[in-house]
């Protein structure tokens, strides 16, 4: 491998199976995940596309599809249970499984070492137990489709009693139960992930890499692990609590006086709203789980590609440092209408509009980045510039539904899927599009076609905006957020255009994933030969070959000397300065 | 011997400036380093694992509160074994203890078989919850019978996993003491899992309060 002695540099582990399946390098762990979240992507994208085709056609027969699927849609018809296991399955894949898995699972074990100068994660060991703990996960979580009754159908946020009550509907039974361990298994591996994070970011700096020299995505990651840490047990207490009341009689949940068709549950006291306080404590800092990576990526994307230092360094990380706190003390605005003090409403408002502040900070600064800059527009660029806007539109509309007087109208309507469609989900989607594109090249050893990239983006964009946007719009006039067919309402039956409009545009969103897929596949082997650091970027991963070693770094480890955004530093020849370069190389630099 | 402890003390406390990154030999990963390293990786982690199982019992804590205001609340009696039970964990503490002191005396057998000492106490714990589950059982009390005798089958249970959990750390602890991994200075391994040990002691007293004092 090298001629350099390096005594602590291990060699890698020939057989295949330790190599590339049962790996502890954290490279081949990261590509583990980012290739399970793209397959889990395709189906719960999937999903999205039969629950968009039923709401522009509610109910219309559809004869092919009956034979794909004769359970749910017998001759055709979709069945409104069926419907509700759709957009669950949906929103859980995509959350936890997808936008979860893929940034901070998958980046996030990538990048880390390679950015901080490690040799690998602290414990190689646990990341690759996590890893083989997630794709069980993954596997139940799927295969309560074919679960008597069908999959889980309370929605991705599980509400008691719908989720409680073994027998209320058919998706309540097996179906719910696996959508339980299914997520037990997530939460289990993301704090393995999250221990692994936290320790290999504090104590595995390379010389030199200070926390003020941290790149922005590496902050980001930290924070992310640390949220993942401190708010995923709400949720496991709740799910433990959920299986104890759904198949051992205690109600923790489930109130008395709850009727089963005519039949008594035998439950009482409990109280529902208890598992709306656990899950949106988890919940909420899930947001940011999902966000944040997003923010970091882009952070490191947009000043690479304006050939700028990032605007105030130090202010984007105590902004992400106040939104992941802030995070923690926000969750009642998702329960303003679920019989709150007003008082109480009222803080929960306060708190959460607070959150404008820092993000409003964040998105100054990428602008004031990108001001007068020299942008290349490359595809990471583009689906960075994306995030922003995404970020900004989502970021708006959250401003009416972070107010408890404004939310009353709007909550649980189609206001609701518009805004976290921008914010939690597309801008975390755009920030993976953003890294794949951006990183890819240190992945494979290969460019991605940038031509198929940009249209790539370009398409995503425009049918992402025709897709969403307009939900806006079905929200204030009132339509439902889980409606099966809004024409049975005589006032929502007018806008049943825009809703064939939507779904138009969804087809046009989810085709133009394909030419994702194809440019991923094709690029892994075909695509050309990439250098060591094609983007002239400054952080260290790009000090190391494409793709990195076992162990990255065929020499010693690099040493830090600078932060990452030294880029069009007056007076040096280069218009960047890698983290790696020492300030005597940079005086041999100068111009003159 | 004073050499080795100076040795240690500052390997512990590392030398090197938090904010100056660990300096080099951090850098080498698969949680075995050679050099010295500002805090001890496994430290890093069990703390941050600890925080985690602080906000799994946080989590179970305000389900508690919450559903202890409602108005069919009815406590159960404390199991008259859950105070034996309360001892003999205490007393693995003090037993865990009791072995640390051999290592630093360099008492290697008298170290294990404290060590032993301290897993049967644990397991003997775990035992005794389980009578407790069966006293209850007998008086007629059982999981769904009361809000309370839910969440303390529950809270009891969700203990017991993770007291097991420390029992299989002692276990690979006393593995590393038969196979003579220790020095005076390097006894990871050990001092993880005492601090891991009196977490997961000090978290039944906390529950112990919980269910039946408060």
């Amino acid at each position: 491998m090298a001629k350099v002695h390096e005594p602590h540099v291990a060699h890698a582990p020939q057989s295949f199976i330790r190599r590339y399946i049962f790996s502890t390098d954290h490279k081949v762990i990261g590509i583990q995940y980012y290739v399970t979240a793209m397959l889990t992507g395709v189906v719960a994208g999937i999903l999205a596309m039969l629950v968009r085709l039923n709401l522009a056609w509610p109910a219309h027969e559809w004869p092919l599809l009956g034979k794909l699927f004769p359970v749910g849609m017998e001759f055709g018809v979709m069945k409104p249970e069926f419907y509700i296991s759709l957009f669950t399955m949906h929103g859980t894949l995509m959350v936890f499984f997808v936008l979860s898995l893929a940034p901070v699972s998958g980046f996030g074990n990538f990048l880390i070492p390679l950015q901080i100068g490690a040799r690998d994660m602290a414990y190689p060991f646990l990341n690759a137990l996590s890893y083989w703990t997630v794709l069980p996960g993954v596997i139940i979580m799927l295969s309560s489709f074919f679960a008597e009754g069908g999959a889980a159908a309370a929605g991705w946020t599980s509400y008691a009693p719908l989720s409680a009550v073994q027998e209320a509907i058919p998706g309540s039974g097996m179906g719910q139960t696996l959508w339980i361990i299914g997520m037990v298994f997530f939460i289990a591996s993301f704090t393995m992930g999250g221990l692994n994070f936290v320790t290999t970011i504090i104590n595995l700096r390379t010389k030199g890499m200070s926390m003020r020299r941290l790149p922005l995505t590496v902050w980001a990651l930290f924070l992310v692990a640390i949220l993942g840490l401190l708010a995923f047990p709400a949720l496991t207490a709740a799910a433990v609590m959920l299986l104890f009341d759904r198949h051992f009689g205690t109600s923790f949940f489930l109130p008395a006086g709850m009727y089963v068709g005519d039949k008594l549950l035998a439950h009482q006291g409990g109280t529902p709203l208890l598992w709306q306080h656990l899950f949106w404590f988890l919940g909420h800092p899930e947001v940011y789980i999902l966000m944040l990576p997003a923010m970091g990526f882009t952070s490191d994307i947009i000043a690479t590609f304006s050939r700028r230092p990032i605007f105030s360094y130090p202010v984007m990380v105590l902004s992400m440092v106040a939104i992941g706190g802030l995070s923690f003390v926000v969750w009642g605005h998702h329960m303003f209408l679920s019989g709150m003090s007003p008082y109480l409403g009222m803080a929960f408002t306060v708190t959460t509009l607070v959150i404008a502040i820092p993000s409003a900070v964040k998105t100054f600064n990428w602008l004031a980045t990108l001001w007068r800059a020299k942008i290349e527009f490359t595809a990471p660029m583009l689906f960075a510039l994306g995030i922003v806007s995404l970020f900004v539109t989502g970021g708006l509309s959250g401003i009416f539904l972070g107010s408890a007087a404004a939310d009353i109208p709007l909550h649980d309507t189609y206001f609701v899927v518009a805004h976290f469609h921008f914010i939690m989900a597309g801008a975390s989607l755009f920030g993976v599009f953003a890294a794949t594109y951006y990183w890819f090249p240190k992945m494979f050893g290969r460019m991605m076609n940038s031509k198929l990239g940009k249209l790539h983006f370009w398409l995503t964009f425009v049918a992402y905006y025709s897709t969403f946007f307009p939900m806006h719009y079905l929200g204030i006039g009132g339509m439902m957020r889980r409606i099966y067919d809004p024409t049975v309402y005589q006032y929502l039956a007018p806008m049943q255009p825009v809703n064939v409009f939507i779904t138009l545009s969804a087809f046009v969103l989810g085709a133009a994933q394909l030419l994702f897929l194809f440019n991923f596949f094709w690029s892994v082997y075909k695509g050309k030969k990439a250098e060591q650091n094609p983007w002239n970027a400054n952080t260290l991963e790009w000090t190391a070959a494409s793709p990195p070693p076992h162990g990255n770094w065929e020499g010693p480890l690099p040493t830090v000397h600078r932060w990452p955004y030294d880029y069009s530093v007056p007076d040096v020849s280069d218009d960047y300065i890698p983290q790696s370069v020492s300030p005597a190389e940079v005086q041999a630099r100068k111009k003159g | 011997m004073e050499v080795l402890t100076k040795e240690k003390a500052k390997l512990e406390r590392g030398g090197v400036d938090f904010d100056k990154g660990s300096g080099g030999l951090g850098g080498e990963g698969g949680g075995s380093p050679e050099g010295a390293l500002p805090i001890h990786t496994g430290e890093i982690g069990l703390w941050a694992l600890l925080a985690t199982i602080t906000m799994l019992f946080a989590g179970f804590t305000s389900a508690y509160v919450v559903r202890r205001a409602s108005s069919d609340w009815q406590p159960i009696a404390v199991p008259s074994l859950l105070w034996f039970n309360t001892a003999l964990l205490l007393s693995s503490s003090v037993t865990l203890e009791v072995a640390r002191s051999f290592l630093k005396r360099w008492r290697l057998e008298a170290l294990k078989g404290w060590l032993v000492v301290t897993a049967l106490l644990g397991m003997a714990f775990i035992a005794g919850q389980l009578l407790a589950w069966r006293q209850l059982a007998a008086q007629g009390v059982y999981l769904p019978t009361s809000p309370h005798s839910s969440f303390f089958f529950v809270l009891t249970g969700v203990h017991a996993v993770h007291l097991l959990g420390g029992v299989l750390a002692l276990c690979y602890a006393l593995v590393q003491a038969w196979r003579f991994h220790y020095t005076p200075v390097h006894h990871d391994p050990l001092a993880l899992c005492a601090t891991y040990w009196h977490f997961v002691d000090g978290l039944w007293i906390y529950l112990f309060l919980m269910l039946f004092v408060w």
